[in-house]
């Protein structure tokens, strides 16, 4: 956005380009970018917003880190954090969902697949959720929709604009069909947030997909995208099996669904911000001073 | 009648069809009082069938609702309607014949009715896109819904899909956009909206005609959010498993009643509703009669706030210091 991140970048690149390769990964000290297997300080890395300077490749990050990228330092309130999920069929596949849960719960530290809270942007407020690919794919079970449900109705209470980062693979199959009413639920909140004339902005990161795609993260007034993030309702593989051709190399990226209207604008994780903040400001937004939420 | 299309757990009553088949046949050419034998035979049919019936599982109740002559939106349209208009076109590009819709009068009442339509054999499935909609059929249902707003007309949903259309095209005209603002518009509506899964609701294809006060379901259809065997190549890494996905993923009547997804399982004759196709038509007209009863006699801010309440009630989560919330009993 402004000249100034741009220049930011830039230096930035030119420093992790002349980064020697014989560093030890294992260390934890050192990265190597999965798209130009550039080897980069992690610092640099996380200064950068996961972004690799060298090829501008968005490295996936977590629910604490894109938090800490949006918001004013210390203002994020979070709701909900407590609310966990069930197991409403007692399903199983190869392993049970209870299972699963539990392992997603102990390494990601969350109870379930989204994070959700009031913040500041440049101290104007805001409504935020944001979906963690790290639990189950970021799939949608009950408690995902009712989170952000929940913070939907919070927003249109108390006339906030409202951001949704989305990540996702979709419906959480493990819960059935109470996983796909979600999609009706959280827009039918969406509806009265809109009705209420607030702003809504969904954020579409890599990958956004199937039920998520089919009901929120089509729903904003304005829809922003990460670059080269995967976003589409259909699998690749299922329609290239229906099509039996090969599908555009760009098919299914935000500049493909830019390219056919379907999003608003790409916007570089480093200038995230500072987009955010211009879009609240020139909604009417205003900053307000100390004490926020 | 035609030839019935019998699935394959209905093979143990094909002897017996084949011996009434033979003894009417023997009657028809000669002078032989066989009615008795007939009786016998025809009540013992009944009976096995019965038994089949009342023990389908899960992947059987699939089949069933995937019965080629398992009754479709535009058959209950005709057996509704002894006035009907079909119309046509989405005012972008394009008219899907796989999501049908237009007005007719049910009763004394004209209502606005829309459905997933399916073909009876491969050529008209080919035309039909085997049901699968496209952005174009969700937008075609989206503005016809609108115009029954605008003129007070109730909406009456058929879903019969096995998901929306997964395509080049599909993807290129924005088919997570179109079903995501049917989601969200068919909360403004201002007339009623009665959904019934009349074969199978795949997914969001189903949704996307699926934000109702009523949400009906036929005995033998099924409404999953993923295919049985998407899921089992997926989570069981297997295809062939797709009768335990369809078992484990409670997609039957019975199951979302007390999910508290659907209000109301609707009975069909053994055999399915391929076999009585009119009794259907009868159950199913009674049905809505009776909702549209109820729905109408609400204000539109009763009927809209009640919308919101049925869907807002879904699904289950466990709230930190309480018990299990979420469902109300
Ligand atoms: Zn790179």
């Amino acid at each position: 956005m402004s000249l100034f991140d741009w220049f930011a970048d830039r230096r930035k690149g030119q420093f992790v380009g002349k980064v020697s390769q014989e560093s030890d990964e294992s260390d934890g000290l050192w990265g190597k970018c999965p798209e130009c297997s550039q080897v980069v300080y992690r610092k640099d890395l996380l200064a950068n917003a996961s972004v690799c300077s060298n090829c501008g490749h968005h490295q996936r990050i977590d629910s604490k880190e894109r938090i800490d990228l949006i918001v004013d330092p210390g203002s994020f309130k979070s709701f909900d954090r407590d609310l966990s999920p069930t197991d409403p069929l007692g399903f199983k596949d190869r392993r049970a969902y209870a299972d699963r849960l539990r392992e997603s719960q102990a390494s990601t530290g969350l109870k379930d697949g989204v994070v959700t809270g009031t913040c500041c942007v440049e101290e104007m407020p805001l409504a935020l959720a944001v979906m963690d690919f790290r639990f189950m794919g970021g799939s949608m079970g009950s408690v995902v929709g009712e989170k952000i449900t929940r913070l939907v109705e919070h927003a249109t209470t108390n006339q906030l604009p409202l951001l949704i980062v989305c990540a996702s693979g979709g419906a959480r199959m493990q819960e059935g069909m109470l996983s796909l009413m979600q999609m009706a639920k959280i827009s039918g909140a969406l509806e009265r947030h809109r009705e209420a004339e607030l702003l809504y902005i969904p954020l579409l990161t890599h990958p956004t997909t199937g039920g998520v795609t089919a009901s929120f993260a089509m729903l904003g007034d304005l829809i922003l995208a990460e670059p080269k993030a995967l976003i589409g309702f259909a699998g690749r593989r299922v329609i290239e099996q229906t099509l039996r051709e090969k599908l555009p190399d760009n098919f299914q990226t935000a500049e493909y669904l830019q390219d056919h209207g379907f999003v608003d604008k790409i916007v570089p994780r480093t200038q995230l911000r500072s987009t955010l903040a211009s879009l609240l400001r020139l909604h009417g937004s205003q900053p307000i001073k100390a004490a926020g939420g | 009648m035609a030839r019935r299309y019998l699935l394959e757990f209905e093979k143990p009553l094909v002897e017996l069809e084949q011996q009434i088949e033979q003894i009417r046949e023997l009657a028809r050419d000669s002078e032989v009082d066989v009615s008795q034998q007939l009786l016998q035979l025809e009540t013992l049919a009944t009976r096995r069938r019965e038994e089949i019936f009342q023990a389908l599982t899960p992947a059987q109740k699939i089949q069933v609702a995937r019965h080629p002559q398992r009754p479709s939106t535009l058959d209950y349209i005709q057996m509704f309607c002894d006035e009907w208009v079909e119309l046509h076109g989405d005012r972008c590009s394009s008219d899907d014949q796989a999501l049908v819709g237009g007005i007719g009068r049910i009763g004394d009442r004209a209502v606005l009715l829309i459905g997933h339509q399916k073909g009876r054999d491969t050529k008209e499935n080919v035309a039909r896109n085997f049901g699968m909609a496209t952005p174009g059929g969700y937008r075609k249902a989206m503005r016809l819904m609108d115009h029954a707003d605008r003129f007070k007309l109730p909406i009456l949903s058929f879903i019969d899909t096995p998901g929306a259309y997964a395509g080049l095209l599909a993807e290129e005209q924005g088919q997570g956009e179109a079903i995501a603002v049917n989601l969200r518009e068919m909360f403004r509506l201002r007339v009623p909206v009665i959904a019934t899964v009349i074969g199978e609701g795949g997914s969001g294809g189903a949704l996307g005609i699926g934000v109702a006060d009523r949400l009906l379901m036929f005995e033998h259809s099924v409404y999953t959010v993923a295919s049985p065997e998407a899921c089992a190549s997926i989570l069981w890494r297997d295809a062939a498993k797709a009768p335990e996905a369809a078992a484990a993923l409670k997609i039957t009547g019975p199951d979302l009643l007390s999910l508290g997804v659907v209000d109301e399982v609707l009975p069909e004759p053994a055999g399915g509703n391929n076999w009585a196709p009119l009794q259907a038509g009868d159950v199913l007209k009674e049905a809505i009669e009776r909702h549209l009863d109820e729905l109408l006699s609400l204000s539109t801010e009763q009927l809209r706030e009640a919308r919101y309440r049925k869907f807002r009630a879904m699904g289950r989560v466990l709230e930190p210091s309480t018990s299990e919330s979420g469902l109300t009993a």
